[in-house]
């Protein structure tokens, strides 16, 4: 009992220390791929829009930015050149390179594009980012999970939104 | 949609032969009616160490298999060679067919398992684990002797079956990236996915010594990559999965020079 006191004292410390530590970041990266499986947040489709953000918790375009270019989770740089993420290498060029966004696009119809892009165009080859239905032998660890957490797609829209 | 990828592969497939006419090579050895090897993808520099037989590194595992060949194994006392003598006339065109279908067990074998099942009821001697050095060092040895032939597999009668399950294999998105084979490797040879250029995906080279793992490898490891990579779940190599999109894979490539030891990125 009091060894569980003092570890969870510890743990408190070193929560604490953590969370100043990596300050900017609310949601560590790919935290939802591990642990328990998030609950889905629920979306309204209108025409080709998201009109409603996914949560309550307003994008954050400095977190979107390193979510949009994390290698390790079906970065957008696999498939579109993304000059304002000029400091990566090796771009993709098979799919359009993602310039002018925020000139183009409003909120509502990026986050249809993320959340899953086969509802604009059907036989499209860009992955859904929020969906987990529909989909044939996915990876046991990735079954019920999206490839972006909810937040991830509010982030991703607040700083595609700032390539003008 | 599909004819604009067909559009996009015809202007990839122009421009990458454009350049490397430019550079001389004699690209079309490497390519048969459109269909390319992935050797036709590569940069110079790895053209370059496959094109070497003394810098290929793949012409380890081909020396290992020589070596194989004639050693004893199993209750029989036999080797390979006991029974069929000199590979470079035996064994030579041998690997165009495979895989096919085998009566016996009624399904499709390529040439590890054709391999295997030699060992075992020639030669009493144990099946070699898929993947295994020997394994691969042995087919490699096999698939050499046929080095310059064209791949020429039979997908009529009894293999039909399982080339509609491969063909539909090679058609189906899945994952969680939700992607399926046909979407790089038919509609964008040529591009560039990240660092890489995607080849047609063919299976002339193999086993091939890929750079990225550092030794020679299967088709089925190739396979369990590209599996992978869209986060599907693969199915175990030298599966029946496995092998029927060996056959429609290999059939797309058909006519396409066999070039084991390939050297790929
Ligand atoms: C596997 C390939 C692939 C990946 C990964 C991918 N996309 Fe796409 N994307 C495409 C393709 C192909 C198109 C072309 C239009 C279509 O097919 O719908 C496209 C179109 C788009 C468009 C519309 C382009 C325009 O100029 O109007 C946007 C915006 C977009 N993608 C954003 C993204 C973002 C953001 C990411 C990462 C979170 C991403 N894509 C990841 C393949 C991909
Ligand atoms: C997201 C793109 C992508 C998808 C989808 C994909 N691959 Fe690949 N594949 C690659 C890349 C990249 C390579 C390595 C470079 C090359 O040879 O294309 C490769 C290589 C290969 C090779 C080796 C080619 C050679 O010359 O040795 C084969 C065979 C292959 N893939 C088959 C498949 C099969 C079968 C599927 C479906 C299960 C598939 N691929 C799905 C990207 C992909």
């Amino acid at each position: 009992m009091r060894f569980s006191l003092v570890s969870l004292v510890v743990v408190l410390a070193a929560g604490a220390a953590l969370a100043q530590a990596v300050a900017p970041e609310r949601v560590p990266l790919q935290a939802h791929l591990t642990g328990p499986i998030p609950p889905l947040a629920k979306y309204e489709i209108v025409g080709n829009t998201i009109p409603q953000p996914l949560t309550a918790q307003p994008g954050d375009a400095v977190r979107g930015r390193r979510v949009i270019a994390d290698a390790s989770n079906s970065t957008c740089l696999i498939c579109h050149e993304v000059p304002a993420l000029a400091e990566f290498p090796d771009q993709g060029k098979i799919a359009p390179p993602l310039e002018g966004l925020g000139t183009r696009y409003t909120a509502a119809e990026l986050r249809l594009r993320l959340v899953n892009a086969k509802l604009i165009t059907p036989d499209t080859m860009m992955p859904a980012y929020y969906r987990t239905e529909g989909l044939t032998r996915v990876q046991p660890q990735y079954v019920g999970r999206t490839i972006y957490s909810a937040q991830d797609i509010e982030d991703a829209i607040a700083f595609l939104l700032t390539i003008k | 949609m599909r004819a604009l990828g067909l559009l996009l592969v015809a202007c990839a497939t122009l421009l990458a032969a454009t350049a490397a006419h430019a550079q001389g090579w004699p690209l079309s050895r490497y390519s048969v009616e459109g269909r390319n090897s992935g050797y036709f993808y590569l940069g110079q520099q790895t053209r370059l160490l496959q094109d070497d037989d003394f810098q290929n590194p793949g012409m380890f595992a081909v020396d290992a298999g020589a070596a194989m060949w004639r050693r004893v194994e199993g209750t029989q006392g036999r080797s390979c060679a006991s029974c069929h003598q000199n590979a470079a006339e035996t064994m030579k065109g041998v690997a165009t067919r495979y895989p096919a279908y085998d009566a016996k067990s009624s399904g499709i074998l390529n040439l590890e398992l054709v391999i295997n099942r030699e060992r075992v009821e020639k030669m009493g001697a144990p099946a070699l684990a898929y993947e295994s050095p020997e394994l691969l060092a042995i087919t490699s040895y096999v698939s050499h002797q046929s080095r310059g032939l064209p791949k020429a597999v039979d997908i009529t009668g009894p293999a039909a079956p399982f080339f509609e399950q491969g063909k539909e294999f090679w058609n189906t998105r899945r994952g969680q990236i939700d992607i399926s084979c046909a979407m790089c490797h038919d509609d964008r040879p040529g591009m560039l996915l990240r660092g890489d250029t995607i080849s047609q995906g063919q299976t002339n080279g193999h086993p091939m010594y890929r750079l990225i793992w550092h030794t020679i490898s299967s088709t089925h490891r190739m396979f369990e990559w590209c599996n992978t990579s869209m986060r599907a779940e693969p199915y175990p190599l030298g599966s029946p999965e496995y092998l029927a999109l060996e056959l429609y894979v290999t059939w797309r490539g058909r006519g396409l020079p066999i070039e084991t030891p390939s050297v790929r990125k």
